[in-house]
């Protein structure tokens, strides 16, 4: 299994309720799980959590097989990256996006020059033009294409997709499923797709699960259909 | 960048700008010593245009002299308790836990003190040098600074752009440092402006009480001489008014410069024209 989580729990406060309360799932590579429920369900505590921006309270996360705690490091943070809902915010306001996006290479000491960068983002549909610009002078489908490019720089193996059509007209919508249906064909990633739209949840994920009170229901697997 | 420049922006610029050219060529513009002494009382004249004091000192030269100690004290107590307010503030509202309820406790602490009280207590203690005067300023006056700078942080570490550094696990002085800091800018920018206002505010205080820098001609100083050598009781209206003038007109200068930047961000007017 690529990702596997066991009865893993999160509380924000030491004495406060639980957001998440043990929930277990597992994704293989080349598998959209998806977890959809209402607002304010923990959807989207449980990516930041798989993503090492907040650590669990309870339960082990294992990646490859091998238990990852918080923060990530090393293997662990390479191979797991995060796409958001908004994508305006996506991008540090005050840098442009070409400083926005050798950030990984900085971070990653990725060997970078302008013309790779340039012809790399050419199959997400971002031209060198557009990485002059500041993040509040382009579209939000643009910038996340351009979000999705930067976390699929360091080419991670796993990738959570926290609604990241939400916030998107229609066109844009299906040009990220696209993008990442074209992208998963070819590297075999695995994908937890959260989502409130049972649809789309439906069409683009191979399981889909009902998060409900913070706590996960069997995953339904559309093979099983 | 032009509507960052609105008027009121400019008229604090002109304003400051002046005082700034008066504090730098005061031996120049100054028609007469400030320590010469003459004859007291003298009304407006041509020679000495804002008249003279109880012991004949050119009023005008007094003032002259007054912008620069007015000026120092100001912008470098504004730009200690911004730096330190600033630090404070980001260690604070990203690092959060005991790190944040540590500064929060010494924040809480220092802005209960009474500050004008403390700062008169601590100048009257301590010589009354500029170094002396502008650390008594600093001590009370980082702590709202701190505040404000840390709840900005605690928004803006939420935000995706920073979750996805830390995702890709850029330190946490990396993320402060390259992504926090430069977002801070205008609230640093106005912060930091509204602060010279407020000490040079203190420092007229501190020298109408008599514990201003001892040898210096200051705006609060001068006023101090005419309140308490019965420059108002006699209606030398040339001694007490325009030190009063000075003092306001130069906060003013600050309080319109801290509109610099208002409602602007990086391309936002050019997508509004955009889409207009």
């Amino acid at each position: 299994m690529l990702i596997e989580v066991q009865g893993m729990s999160k509380r924000y406060r030491p004495r406060g309720p639980l957001v998440v309360e043990e929930i277990s799932f597992a994704i293989d590579q080349g598998e959209t799980l998806a977890i959809f429920g209402d607002s304010g369900s923990g959807k989207s505590t449980i990516g930041q959590i798989l993503a090492g921006i907040y650590p669990a309270t309870a339960g082990e996360i294992r990646l490859d097989g091998q238990k990852i705690s918080y923060p990530l490091r090393g293997h662990a943070r390479r191979q797991i990256q995060i796409l958001f809902q908004h994508p305006e915010v996506a991008f540090n306001p005050r840098l442009r996006l070409i400083d926005s996006m050798r950030e990984p290479y900085r971070l990653f000491r990725l060997p970078y020059t302008r013309q790779g960068l340039c012809d790399y983002l050419e199959r997400y549909g971002i031209y060198e033009e557009h990485l002059e610009r500041f993040p509040a002078e382009l579209s939000g489908g643009e910038l996340q294409r351009l979000a999705l490019a930067r976390a699929m720089l360091i080419e991670p193996s796993f990738l959570v997709l926290d609604e990241p059509t939400s916030m998107l007209d229609v066109i844009s919508q299906a040009q990220i499923i696209h993008l990442l249906r074209e992208i998963q064909q070819e590297r075999q990633m695995g994908y937890l797709f959260i989502s409130h739209d049972r649809v789309l949840c439906e069409r683009f994920c191979t399981s889909i699960c009902l998060l409900k009170g913070g706590r996960l229901e069997d995953p339904w697997r559309k093979s099983d259909a | 960048m032009h509507k960052k420049l609105n008027g009121r922006v400019l008229a604090g610029l002109v304003i400051l700008s002046v005082v700034l050219l008066v504090a730098m060529l005061a031996p120049v513009l100054a028609p007469h010593d400030p320590y010469e002494l003459g004859i007291p009382y003298l009304r407006p004249s041509a020679e000495h245009p804002l008249g003279t004091n109880d012991i004949g000192q050119d009023i005008l030269s007094e003032l002259i002299y007054g912008t620069r100690i007015s000026l120092l004290i100001g912008t470098v107590s504004a730009l200690t308790v911004t730096v330190v307010g600033t630090a404070l503030g980001i260690l604070s509202g990203y690092l959060s836990g005991w790190v944040d309820r540590v500064i929060m406790q010494m924040t809480n602490v220092a802005m209960a003190l009474p500050s004008l009280p403390l700062t008169i207590i601590l100048v009257a203690f301590l010589d009354a040098s500029v170094w002396n005067i502008i650390l008594a300023i600093c001590i009370t006056a980082w702590t709202s600074t701190a505040r404000i700078i840390r709840s900005r942080v605690q928004q803006l570490k939420c935000l995706p752009f920073v979750q996805i550094e830390r995702t890709m696990g850029a330190s946490g002085a990396y993320i402060m440092l390259r992504h926090i800091l430069p977002n801070l800018g205008e609230i640093v920018f106005v912060r930091a402006v509204l602060s010279v206002g407020s000490a040079m505010l203190t420092e007229a205080s501190l020298s109408f009480l008599g514990l201003g820098v001892i040898g210096q001609k200051s705006w609060g100083g001068i006023l101090h001489y005419a309140f308490f050598r019965n420059g108002i009781i006699n209606g030398a209206y040339w001694w007490y008014v325009p030190p009063i003038l000075c003092i306001s007109v130069s906060v003013l200068g600050f309080m319109l410069l801290s509109y610099y930047g208002d409602g602007s961000a990086h391309g936002r007017d050019r997508k509004e024209k955009g889409n207009a």
